[in-house]
C-alpha cells in the first residue's frame, strides 16, 4: 500500500493531495476576484448591490422572498376567516391581532370577515402569486434560459420591483385605515366600493403603484426575450417556460391599462364626486346620495373583467411553464407535443381577451351576446385541454424520477384537471345561474390556484434552489411538505362543489348558516374545511424552515460541493451557468450559442444520456454515457 | 452577434458612417435626412389644414350630432395616419412592431365594441 | 462579455447588447422596442377611457356638445401648438442624426416651450371652468372631460420632465456615446408623437360633438 505523500505547506504539514486540492480553490477564489475587478466592478456598496440592485437574479430573489412573505400573510388571513366559517360567531383568542374594532373578545364582525376576504384575493393575486411567478421566477430565470447577460433594461427592472414593494406596503397598510381595509371583495365592485371607507382609495393607489409595477416588468420580459436571446435560439428552441413567461407578458402588458384606468376613475368618483359608476337615484341607509348620477356600475365590471380574465392566464401560465420543464427532465424524455403546446399558449393569450363577460352572465345581458362569450369561453378551453394532455402524455414510456418538485408537478396535472373541468359550467350561461356567486366558482378557481399554480410555485422552488444557491432543500421534509400539503389542500377545497350546488353563497360571513337550505351542508362540511386548512398551515412549516436553513446556509458560503451545476442533469441553458451565477457581471463568462432543442434527453442514436442546448451538433457525443459533457464552447463549471 | 461596445468618437463617425443614431439599420445620407426634414413640413402643413378643417366642419357648420361624429373621427384618422406615418416613421418600421401594433388594434377593437354591445342586446330584448 | 470590451468602455454597469446598434434579424435596438410596447399599453389604457366614454354617453339621459360651455378656440390653439411641438423633436431628431447637437437643443427647447404653453393654456381653461362652477362632479361629461384631458396633461407634463433632463444632466451623454443620446431623442419623440396623436383624437371628440 503506498504511503500518501506529505508536503510542508508553511508551517504546516498537509497530505500533499489535500494540498493541491487546497490550492486549486485558492486559485479558483483569485481567478474569480481577477475577473470581478477586469470587469471593472469594483465592489459596489450595499445598498446598490442588495437593495437597489439591477442584476436579475437578485431582484428575481427579491420578488420570490417578499412574495412568499406576502403569501404567507394572505394565507393567515384565511386562516382567520375559517376559523369564524367553520365555527361561526365563536370567540378565537387569535381573532384578537385584528383589535378590538373588528374582533371584539375574540368574536368576527361580519364587517371585518369582509376586509379579510378582500384582502385576501388582493394579496394573494396581486402581491402573492403575480409577482412569484413572473417577478421572481421569470426574472431569475428567462435571461439565463435565453444565455443573455440580463434583462433588457436593468434599471427598469429594479425599478419594477421598488414599485412592487411600497405597493404592497400601502395595502397592507390600509389596515390601519380608519373604518378598516377595502371590504367590497378583490373585485371593488361599485356602488358598494364608491361609498365603502377610506380604505378602499389606499387600496385603489396601492393597485396603480402595482399596475405600474406589472406594466415596466412585461416591456423588459419582452424586449429582453425578442433581442437578447442568445445566437441560434429561435424561437421554437426556447424552453417552454420562455414561450409561457413570453405570452403572459403580452397579457400583462395589454390587459393591466384598462384597470389602472378604471382605478383611477373608481378613485375621482371617491374623492372627486364624480359619478362615472354610480347611477341616479341611489340612497344609502335611507339618505340619497347627493351625487349627479348617471354613470354605470356595469362600465367598472367591464373594466375590471377586461382585466382579470387574462389576469387569470397570468396566474396559470408560468406554472404550466415550471411543471413543464420539470416534467421533461424528470422523465428524461422532451415533452410530447411540444409545438402544439406553443400555438396553443399564444392562442389562450389571444382569446384570454375576448372571454371576460363571463363573469357578467347575470347582469342582464342579451341572448345574442351572452352567446358570444359562451361560445368564446368553450373555445378558449381547448388550448388548456392541449396543454394538460401534452403534459400528461409526455409522461408516458418516461423513466420518470419522483423527486419533491416532480411530486408536486405531477399533482399539478390532475389539480388543473379538476380546476379546468370544474371551470366548464361556470362557462356556459344556463348553467352559471345556478352556479354564479356560489362556493362552487370559489372551488373552481382555487383549484386552479391553490393546487395548480402554487403547487407549481413549490415545484420550481425545490428544483430552481440548487441553482440559486448550490444547495438542494432536504427531500425527507420536501416530501412531507408535499403529502400533507396535497391531502389538506383537497380536504379543504373539495366539498366546496357540494357547497356551491346545494346553493351556498360566497362571502357569507358565517359561511351560509343563515339560510334554511344551506345550513345543512354548511355545518356538516365548514368544520372539516377549517381544520383542513389549519393543517394547510401546518404542512407549511417544514417548508418554511427547510428553505431558510438551507437559504441561510447557502449564504454562509456553505455549499454542498457535491452537487456541480447541473444536479438534475439538465439540456437548458441555465443549468450551463455557474451555481448562484456572480451578480453584475453577467451570467455567462462568453455567451453561450444554441445548437439544439431545449429536451435532448435519450435521444435515440446518441450515447450521451442528455444533451444541453449550447453542445454543438458536430462534436462526437461523449462516450461511456458521460452524464456531464464537455462542450466545445468554453463554459466556465464551478 | 454582440456589438462590440467600443466608445463612438463624434468627429471620426460622422465621415465612416454618414449620419449617426439611425435605428432603422440603414444609413442615412445627409442628403436623405433633409428631404425627410421638408416631408415633415409638408406634413406639418397638412395637419394645420386638416385641423382647421375638423374645426370648421363640426363647430363652424354647427353639423348635427351624428354627422359630426363620423366627420370628426375620419378627419382624425387621415391625421393620426400621418403622424404615425411620417413623424413616428411607421411607414418605414420592422414587422415586430407592426405585429405588436396589429395585435393591440385588435384589442382595442375589443375594448370599444364590446361593452357597448353588451347594452345594446340587454336581458329580454 | 469579454473582459476587453469592459475595459475600453470603463464603465461598472454591465454592456446589454443592442442598446444602441440594432440586432440585424429584427432590425431594432432595445430602447424602441420598449417605447413601442410602452405605447400599446398606452393605447389600451386611454382605450378604456374612451371605452367608459362611448358606455356613458350611449346610456346618458342628456349629453351637452362639448362646444357649449368649452373653449373651443382656446382648445384649437393648444391643438395647433401640439401638432407644432411634434413637429419641432422631429427636427430636433433629424439634426442630431446629423451631428449637430446645437441645433438639436434648440429644436428640443422649442418642444417644450409649445408644451409649457400648451400647459398653460389647459390651465387657463380649468380655472374658468370652475370659476363657472363646472366642476367634475357636476355632470358625466364634465367628468370624463376632466380625467381624460388631466391624465393627458400629466403625460404632457412626464414628457417635458424627460426632455429637460435630456437638456440639462442627460445632454452629457452626447459627449461619449451621441448615437446612444440621438436614440434616446428618438425614443422620447416617439412617446412624444404619440401624446399629440391622443390629443388629435381627444379634441374633436370633447370639444366638438
Amino acid at each position: 500500500m503506498a504511503l500518501r505523500r506529505q508536503i510542508r505547506v508553511g508551517s504546516q504539514w498537509m497530505y500533499a493531495d489535500e494540498a493541491h486540492k487546497a490550492l486549486r480553490e485558492a486559485l479558483r477564489v483569485m481567478e474569480d476576484e481577477k475577473l470581478a475587478d477586469a470587469h471593472g466592478g469594483h465592489h459596489l456598496p450595499w445598498i446598490r448591490r442588495y437593495v437597489f440592485s439591477t442584476d436579475h437574479k437578485w431582484i428575481g430573489i427579491q420578488y420570490g422572498v417578499t412574495a412568499l412573505v406576502f403569501l404567507l400573510l394572505g394565507f393567515c388571513l384565511m386562516i382567520l376567516m375559517r376559523l369564524q366559517l367553520g365555527w361561526p360567531g365563536q370567540a378565537f383568542s387569535i381573532m384578537k391581532v385584528l383589535g378590538e374594532s373588528r374582533a371584539p373578545g375574540g368574536v368576527l364582525l361580519p364587517e371585518a370577515y369582509n376586509q379579510l376576504g378582500a384582502m385576501h384575493g388582493t394579496i394573494m393575486i396581486f402581491l402573492g402569486i403575480v409577482p412569484l411567478a413572473v417577478g421572481a421566477f421569470g426574472n431569475y430565470l428567462v435571461p439565463l434560459q435565453i444565455g443573455a447577460p440580463d434583462m433588457a433594461f436593468p434599471k427598469l427592472n429594479m425599478a419594477s420591483y421598488w414599485c412592487y414593494f411600497p405597493g404592497g406596503l400601502l395595502m397592507l397598510a390600509s389596515f390601519l385605515a380608519p373604518g378598516g381595509t377595502a371590504q367590497s371583495g378583490w373585485t371593488s365592485y361599485p356602488p358598494l366600493s364608491v361609498i365603502a371607507s377610506q380604505g378602499q382609495t389606499w387600496w385603489l393607489v396601492g393597485m396603480v403603484f402595482l399596475i405600474t409595477s406589472s406594466l415596466l416588468g412585461s416591456v423588459n420580459f419582452i424586449v429582453t426575450i425578442i433581442q437578447l436571446r442568445a445566437k441560434g435560439l429561435s424561437y421554437m428552441r426556447f424552453p417552454f417556460f420562455v414561450h409561457a413567461q413570453f405570452v403572459t407578458s403580452f397579457l400583462l402588458l395589454l390587459a393591466f391599462p384598462p384597470l389602472e384606468a378604471a382605478a383611477v376613475l373608481q378613485l375621482m368618483d371617491r374623492v372627486a364626486g364624480t359619478s362615472f359608476f354610480l347611477p341616479s337615484g341611489l340612497v344609502v341607509s335611507g339618505q340619497a346620495l347627493a351625487n349627479a348620477g348617471g354613470g354605470n356600475p356595469l362600465l367598472w365590471q367591464h373594466l375590471f373583467w377586461f382585466l382579470a380574465h387574462p389576469e387569470v392566464y397570468v396566474l396559470i401560465l408560468p406554472a404550466m411553464g415550471i411543471v413543464a420543464e420539470i416534467i421533461a427532465n424528470n422523465t428524461r424524455k422532451p415533452l410530447w407535443g411540444y409545438k402544439s403546446m406553443v400555438f396553443a399558449t399564444v392562442f389562450l393569450g389571444f382569446m384570454s381577451f375576448v372571454v371576460w363577460a363571463h363573469h357578467m352572465f347575470l347582469t342582464g345581458m342579451g341572448t345574442t351576446i351572452s352567446a358570444f362569450f359562451q361560445t368564446t369561453t368553450m373555445i378558449i378551453s381547448i388550448p388548456s385541454v392541449i396543454i394538460l394532455s401534452s403534459l400528461f402524455i409526455s409522461l408516458w414510456g418516461g423513466a420518470i424520477r419522483f423527486n419533491t418538485p416532480m411530486m408536486f408537478a405531477l399533482a399539478f396535472l390532475p389539480m388543473f384537471g379538476i380546476g379546468g373541468l370544474t371551470g366548464l359550467p361556470l362557462g356556459l350561461a344556463a348553467t352559471d345561474i345556478h352556479l354564479h356567486d356560489t362556493y362552487y366558482v370559489i372551488g373552481h378557481f382555487h383549484y386552479v390556484v391553490a393546487p395548480g399554480t402554487i403547487f407549481a410555485m413549490f415545484a420550481g422552488i425545490y428544483y430552481w434552489f440548487p441553482k440559486a444557491t448550490g444547495r438542494k432543500l432536504n427531500e425527507f421534509w420536501g416530501k412531507v411538505h408535499f403529502w400533507i400539503s396535497f391531502v389538506c389542500i383537497n380536504g379543504i377545497f373539495f366539498p366546496m362543489f357540494a357547497q356551491g350546488l346545494a346553493g351556498v353563497s360566497r362571502r357569507l360571513y358565517d359561511g351560509g348558516m343563515q339560510y334554511a337550505h344551506a345550513k345543512q351542508i354548511a355545518s356538516q362540511t365548514n368544520p372539516f374545511m377549517s381544520i383542513c386548512a389549519i393543517g394547510l398551515l401546518a404542512a407549511q412549516v417544514p417548508f418554511i424552515f427547510n428553505f431558510f436553513y438551507n437559504a441561510i446556509a447557502a449564504a454562509a458560503g456553505r455549499r454542498d460541493e457535491g452537487l456541480g451545476s447541473n444536479p438534475w442533469h439538465a439540456t437548458t441553458l441555465e443549468w450551463a451557468a455557474t451555481t448562484s451565477p456572480p451578480l453584475a457581471h453577467g451570467n455567462f463568462e462568453v455567451l453561450p450559442v444554441v445548437y439544439r432543442g431545449p429536451y435532448e434527453y435519450s435521444v435515440p442514436g446518441e450515447t450521451a444520456e442528455f444533451i444541453p442546448q449550447h453542445t454543438p451538433a458536430t462534436e462526437p457525443a461523449p462516450r461511456g454515457g458521460a452524464l456531464l459533457p464537455a462542450t466545445a464552447v468554453a463554459m466556465r463549471e464551478n | 452577434m454582440t456589438d462590440p461596445a467600443a466608445a463612438v468618437e463624434p468627429g471620426v463617425d460622422i465621415h465612416e458612417h454618414a449620419g449617426i443614431g439611425d435605428p432603422n439599420a440603414h444609413h442615412h445620407s445627409p442628403e436623405q435626412i433633409r428631404r425627410e426634414m421638408k416631408v415633415y413640413l409638408a406634413v406639418f402643413a397638412g395637419l394645420a389644414v386638416l385641423t382647421a378643417l375638423t374645426v370648421g366642419a363640426c363647430y363652424g357648420l354647427n353639423l348635427p350630432v351624428h354627422q359630426a361624429i363620423i366627420v370628426a373621427l375620419i378627419i382624425a384618422s387621415v391625421k393620426g395616419f400621418l403622424v404615425a406615418g411620417f413623424f413616428m416613421h411607421l411607414l418605414s418600421e420592422k414587422k415586430v412592431i407592426y405585429g405588436i401594433l396589429i395585435l393591440t388594434v385588435i384589442f382595442f377593437i375589443f375594448l370599444m365594441t364590446l361593452p357597448i354591445s353588451h347594452h345594446a342586446n340587454p336581458f329580454g330584448s | 462579455m469579454d473582459a476587453h470590451a469592459h475595459a475600453s468602455v470603463g464603465h461598472a454597469e454591465l454592456e446589454i447588447p443592442y442598446n444602441v446598434h440594432p440586432r440585424p434579424d429584427t432590425g431594432l435596438y432595445n430602447g424602441k422596442l420598449g417605447v413601442w410596447l410602452f405605447l400599446a399599453s398606452e393605447v389600451m389604457l386611454f382605450g378604456a377611457l374612451f371605452s367608459s366614454l362611448i358606455l356613458l354617453r350611449t346610456g346618458a339621459e342628456s349629453w351637452p356638445r362639448g362646444y357649449e360651455f368649452l373653449n373651443v378656440k382656446l382648445a384649437t390653439f393648444n391643438t395647433f401648438i401640439l401638432i407644432l411641438s411634434s413637429v419641432t423633436v422631429v427636427m430636433a431628431w433629424s439634426h442630431l442624426r446629423l451631428g449637430n447637437l446645437k441645433k438639436g437643443r434648440v429644436y428640443i427647447s422649442a418642444t417644450v416651450l409649445c408644451a409649457l404653453i400648451f400647459l398653460t393654456a389647459k390651465g387657463f381653461e380649468y380655472s374658468h371652468e370652475f370659476q363657472e362652477g363646472r366642476f367634475p362632479k357636476t355632470n358625466n361629461f364634465l367628468a370624463i372631460y376632466f380625467t381624460m384631458t388631466g391624465l393627458h396633461g400629466l403625460h404632457i407634463l412626464g414628457g417635458v420632465i424627460v426632455f429637460l433632463y435630456f437638456l440639462g444632466p442627460g445632454a452629457k451623454m452626447w459627449a461619449k456615446e451621441p448615437e446612444r443620446y440621438t436614440n434616446r431623442i428618438e425614443i422620447v419623440g416617439l412617446y412624444w408623437h404619440f401624446v399629440d396623436l391622443v390629443w388629435i383624437f381627444l379634441f374633436p371628440i370633447l370639444y366638438l360633438m
